[in-house]
């Protein structure tokens, strides 16, 4: 298994999230959030790399991010488009958007789509309620959700 | 109505120390450093302010449960916004993040608190990002650091985020998963005030709670307690969501009648048609059916009526679905979201999901019902943490007061079905 290396910003970022905590373990997702927000996922040379950081065992890194939803040890494709499916969603008609979106995506619901552009999943509540129909796209939220409306947010994403 | 939180909510530039300073930000310190940290503990048990995150627990109350004599303690904000219908931390922290600054400066004075975290749920990476700039706007202005304002008083804040987990907006599981670990809950006690994070005296404040503060201290105590009704004091942040006209945040006064939010400030049932139910405080409290729509919108009023005001969250239901439909949503919520560590959880969530599904594809029979009822039984406060009841929740009020919604389904049980 080949090394893993932090770049030297992030080696710089992460002297900074453990100043944050009088205990190291704390970095534990804040480290597995920058690796995977530079790499789209965490590998295991990864967790090995950062159980090093934080003096624990890559058994216990990946004990812990497999809680963790957010996380990957999958390649994902660079848009994530999270959708929500609960209540106050599901009231406004998110399940027939959902699947519009897999028919614009030509994918099922948890897949990645050939060019690697867009995965599609659904997702519990994402708090904003107020907004339903709602989705995620990497870290933006877009409510009000129409056909019309997704068709031009993923129209226009390159 | 007065308005405490959502004041000047939609100011343009709130979020910017300029403008918040502007309408009067960060007064509230002064203020607070001329009084010993004991009377501020001792006004915000006066003004009757309750814990806004979902289980109602007087604030003041619990910092003064806080260990005596040890030391350091914590503070941790709890931005870890994920009950279904809940949205309303997310508008505080998107467009006022100096309120939750101010609030959480004068919880640690009163406290003696000096090292505070803000833990935003992973979803809320841009929030953090918002968060993180008015901080830093803060320590610039010396509202943070070393002996803050001349006053002797140290404090730092950092934000915190997670990564996708219901659970940790319960605030043994936010712990462990500050510490590092996995969102499990805790078992309790000892309570965080005595043993919270890296076991040491821990404050855990929802966004909203925190957000009062200032206005207690630089009002008053007893202005605050004469808004709302004589035991819910103050206002409240409700999100109004589902099948209304107008959905939004909306600060009430707390014992303001459930259907004075529904249509008057909602602008009242989407298509004109038919309230069938309502969710009052989010997915973990029970439903109620619409000829409980008068209900005070307080504490006590929502507990009389068999529910919870909970996290503010109304969800209003027309009577365009099978409230069933809307039941096995909120079920299969839970079951994604159990943490697995409880069985009665673990194995009733699912056992739920299983049975309401088999009911919705026409499979069903009579008798599923009491098996509902019965594992409901089986669940409800027999683990660790709140999940399980707030899975059970939804499933007693629906049987209760929409039975026939699933009797529909045993209508069209075709011959032959295999049980």
């Amino acid at each position: 298994m080949a090394k893993y290396k932090f770049t030297k910003n992030q080696e710089k970022e992460i002297s900074g999230i453990l100043e944050k905590y009088p205990v190291k373990t704390s970095a534990l997702l804040p480290l597995l959030t920058l690796v995977q927000r530079s790499d789209q996922l965490v590998s295991p040379e990864a967790m090995v790399a950062i159980g090093e950081k934080l003096d624990v065992s890559p058994a216990y890194v990946q004990s812990v991010m497999s809680f963790y939803t957010m996380y990957h040890t999958q390649k994902v494709g660079k848009y994530m488009i999270l959708f929500c499916i609960n209540i106050s969603c599901q009231l406004n008609g998110c399940d027939k958007l959902l699947e519009h979106t897999a028919r614009k995506l030509n994918i099922k619901v948890g897949e990645t789509t050939s060019d690697e552009k867009f995965t599609l999943h659904r997702e519990e509540c994402l708090a904003a309620c107020t907004e339903a129909p709602m989705m995620r796209v990497n870290d933006t939220y877009y409510g009000n959700l129409t056909e019309q409306r997704i068709d031009q947010i993923i129209d226009s994403l390159d | 109505m007065t308005q405490i939180l959502f004041k000047d909510i939609n100011k343009k530039n709130l979020h910017t120390m300029k403008v918040y300073e502007g309408i009067g930000g960060y007064q509230s310190l002064k203020k607070a450093f001329s009084q010993k940290p004991e009377e501020i503990v001792e006004a915000v048990k006066a003004s009757g302010l309750r814990g806004r995150g979902g289980a109602g627990f007087p604030t003041g109350l619990k910092w003064s449960f806080l260990a005596k004599d040890v030391f350091p303690r914590y503070l941790c904000c709890n931005a870890d916004e994920s009950e279904p219908g809940t949205c309303k931390d997310r508008e505080l922290l998107l467009k006022n993040p100096h309120l939750l600054i101010e609030g959480m400066i004068l919880c640690s004075y009163a406290c003696r608190i000096e090292t505070g975290y803000i833990y935003l749920r992973g979803e809320f990476h841009d929030l953090s990002l918002i968060m993180d700039k008015a901080l830093d706007e803060a320590r610039a202005k010396g509202y943070l650091g070393k002996n803050i304002l001349g006053s002797g008083f140290n404090l730092e804040i950092h934000t915190h985020l997670g990564a996708g987990a219901y659970i940790c907006g319960e605030e043994s599981a936010l712990l462990n998963s500050l510490e590092g670990g996995r969102g499990e809950p805790r078992m309790k006690p000892p309570f965080p005030a005595v043993e919270g994070l890296y076991s040491k005296p821990t404050v855990i404040n929802n966004v909203e709670t925190l957000c009062v503060v200032p206005y207690i201290v630089n009002e008053g105590a007893d202005k605050h307690a004469a808004l709302g009704t004589e035991k819910s004091k103050g206002t409240k942040l409700v999100s109004v969501s589902g099948h209304v006209k107008k959905p939004g945040n909306y600060e009430i006064e707390l014992g303001t009648p459930t259907s004075e939010l529904i249509f008057n400030m909602a602008g009242g049932i989407q298509n004109d048609n038919k309230l069938k139910a309502f969710i009052p405080g989010g997915s973990s409290v029970p439903m109620l059916p619409a000829d409980k729509v008068d209900t005070p919108y307080d504490y006590e009023s929502l507990a009389e009526a068999g529910t919870m005001l909970g996290s503010g969250a109304l969800i209003v239901i027309d009577d365009s679905i099978n409230i069933v439909e809307a039941t096995l949503r909120l079920i299969s919520f839970y079951m994604h979201e159990s943490c697995g560590k409880c069985t009665p959880c673990r194995e009733g969530t699912r056992w739920l999901h299983q049975i309401v599904e088999r009911i919705m594809q026409n499979k069903g029979q009579l008798e599923y019902i009491t098996k509902l009822e019965d594992i409901c039984d089986n669940m409800a406060f027999k683990a660790f943490c709140p999940l399980a009841d707030a899975c059970v929740a939804p499933v007693v009020s629906s049987i209760k007061y929409f039975r026939s919604d699933y009797e529909e389904y045993f209508k069209n049980v075709p011959a032959g079905v295999a049980r």
